[in-house]
């Protein structure tokens, strides 16, 4: 079937790696595989010697709140994601962009770190894990290592994770403080089913009635995930105002590359979604933010 | 290569190769063609089972990954065909061409578990991954309220 030979399913981080590296790139990490075996089957992956599966690792199927964060392991899918209180409370954001990623049935099997890993534009669980300012750990043979979500991203499904060699073992991020709220949108065609057209995620703290720390994320927008720095630092030092929220509207325009795309939406279309969408995400977002206090 | 399951409670072993997607198994070798092929691309709920109680897509779950698991199918549900769902899909004549029922009905067997009294907001949600292309939505949202009726 061109697929793959062997499927492993290893208990535990060091067994996956050593596994992977038996095949030195012959073999590949899955996870829910809900992607991954529907590219293989429509002839768009080259086959691999085998899979590795990491969805079943002892200790990384679960979400547990520590010093380091709300801690999310490789194996937790979307619906538990959706269902965690703790998520909902620091991470609003994650919650709601998990909660559009396909349908039921694929959100029961599909993981948070496969959506990360696979790196691509537009994955929504990616933006949201973005907008928290989110980070991954990400194991190999030298060891382990935290790196920031944003920076794993190289292009269209193009990760610095070497996902022949390498696992995304866990993800963090900052529990939401007194003044921090943080929302997330999509637009899209028939609800579930579909690719989105723009995704969009804040993440606000205010003070005093002042932004003090902002952060948005979105795509597709360009070749990867985008974190809109510039666009974010704008919303910094002044109240949660609507024209404080045009001001990062503008500059996320002047900033992204939209396209039009023949099944989903024209470069027009999306550009009006941003302009409509962003600033109800950051009201939402400052709403919350006031309720957190 | 062999692979060891328990479908509808009864331990199999399927020859398989790897790579193939859990529903040829469930059909081709197990010969439980209760569950169909729609999509096969995880998009439009025919194919879904319960995997360890969870309703998933089975086009889109490699069979080496159901290994050691519990595989439930439509014909699982009850050896009668009497399952409470069953009963008030019959009896409000749900099906139309009846392609989607098993997997519109595996749907509703996990929700109706997990929410023994759903709301219609509650059913369009855990129903939203499935397609009907007869339309036979209203009365999918009917037969699911007279199932939890009849369960009470």
């Amino acid at each position: 079937m061109g697929g793959w030979k062997n499927y492993h399913t290893p208990a535990t981080v060091e067994e996956a790696i050593d596994v992977l590296h038996g095949y030195d790139g012959r073999a590949r990490v899955i996870g829910g595989g809900t992607d991954l075996l529907v590219e293989t089957r429509r002839g768009l992956r080259r086959p691999y010697e085998a899979m590795v599966d990491v969805s079943r690792i002892a200790g990384l199927n679960t979400i547990s709140q520590t010093d380091d964060g709300i801690v999310i392991g490789c194996g937790v899918t979307h619906t538990e994601i959706v269902n965690d209180e703790r998520i909902m409370r620091h991470g609003q954001c994650l919650a709601e962009s998990c909660s559009v990623i396909g349908g039921p049935q694929v959100r029961n099997v599909g993981t948070l770190a496969g959506n990360v890993a696979h790196a691509l534009p537009a994955g929504d669980g990616t933006i949201g894990l973005l907008a928290l300012r989110g980070e991954v750990e990400i194991a190999g043979a030298s060891g382990r290592r935290w790196v920031p979500a944003k920076d794993t991203f190289i292009g269209p499904g193009k990760s610095v994770i070497d996902r022949h060699r390498e696992v995304l073992t866990r993800m963090r991020f900052e529990p939401a403080g007194n003044g921090e709220g943080s929302a997330f949108h999509r637009v899209m065609r028939p609800q579930g089913l579909c690719l989105p057209i723009i995704s969009m995620a804040a993440r606000l703290k205010i003070d005093g009635g002042s932004i003090t720390a902002a952060s948005i994320s979105m795509g597709p927008v360009g070749p990867v995930p985008w974190f809109a720095e510039p666009a974010a630092k704008a919303l910094v030092g002044g109240p949660p105002s609507q024209e404080r929220f045009e001001k990062a509207v503008a500059i996320v325009l002047a900033n992204v590359t939209l396209r039009t795309s023949k099944y989903r939406a024209t470069e027009e279309y999306r550009s009006a979604m941003i302009r409509t969408y962003l600033p109800l995400i950051l009201a939402a977002a400052a709403e919350r933010a006031g309720a957190a206090r | 290569m062999a692979i060891e399951l328990t479908i509808n409670g009864q331990a199999v072993s399927l020859d398989v190769e790897p790579d193939m997607p859990l529903l040829w198994a469930i059909r081709d070798l197990a010969g439980l063609t209760g569950t169909k092929f729609g999509c096969g691309k995880a998009l439009c709920g025919a194919c879904n089972v319960h995997l360890d109680g969870q309703v998933m897509r089975s086009c889109a779950i490699p069979v080496s990954a159901a290994a050691g698991r519990k595989v439930t199918t439509i014909e699982g549900l009850a050896a009668d065909g009497n399952h409470p769902v069953q009963v008030a899909w019959r009896e409000l004549n749900v099906a139309q061409c009846g392609y989607c029922q098993s997997g519109q009905i595996m749907s509703a067997v996990a929700l109706l578990e997990r929410n023994p009294n759903p709301s219609d907001d509650d059913i369009d949600a855990a129903m939203s991954g499935n397609i009907c292309r007869c339309g036979t939505y209203t009365r999918i949202r009917q037969a699911i309220h007279k199932a939890a009726e009849d369960r009470s």
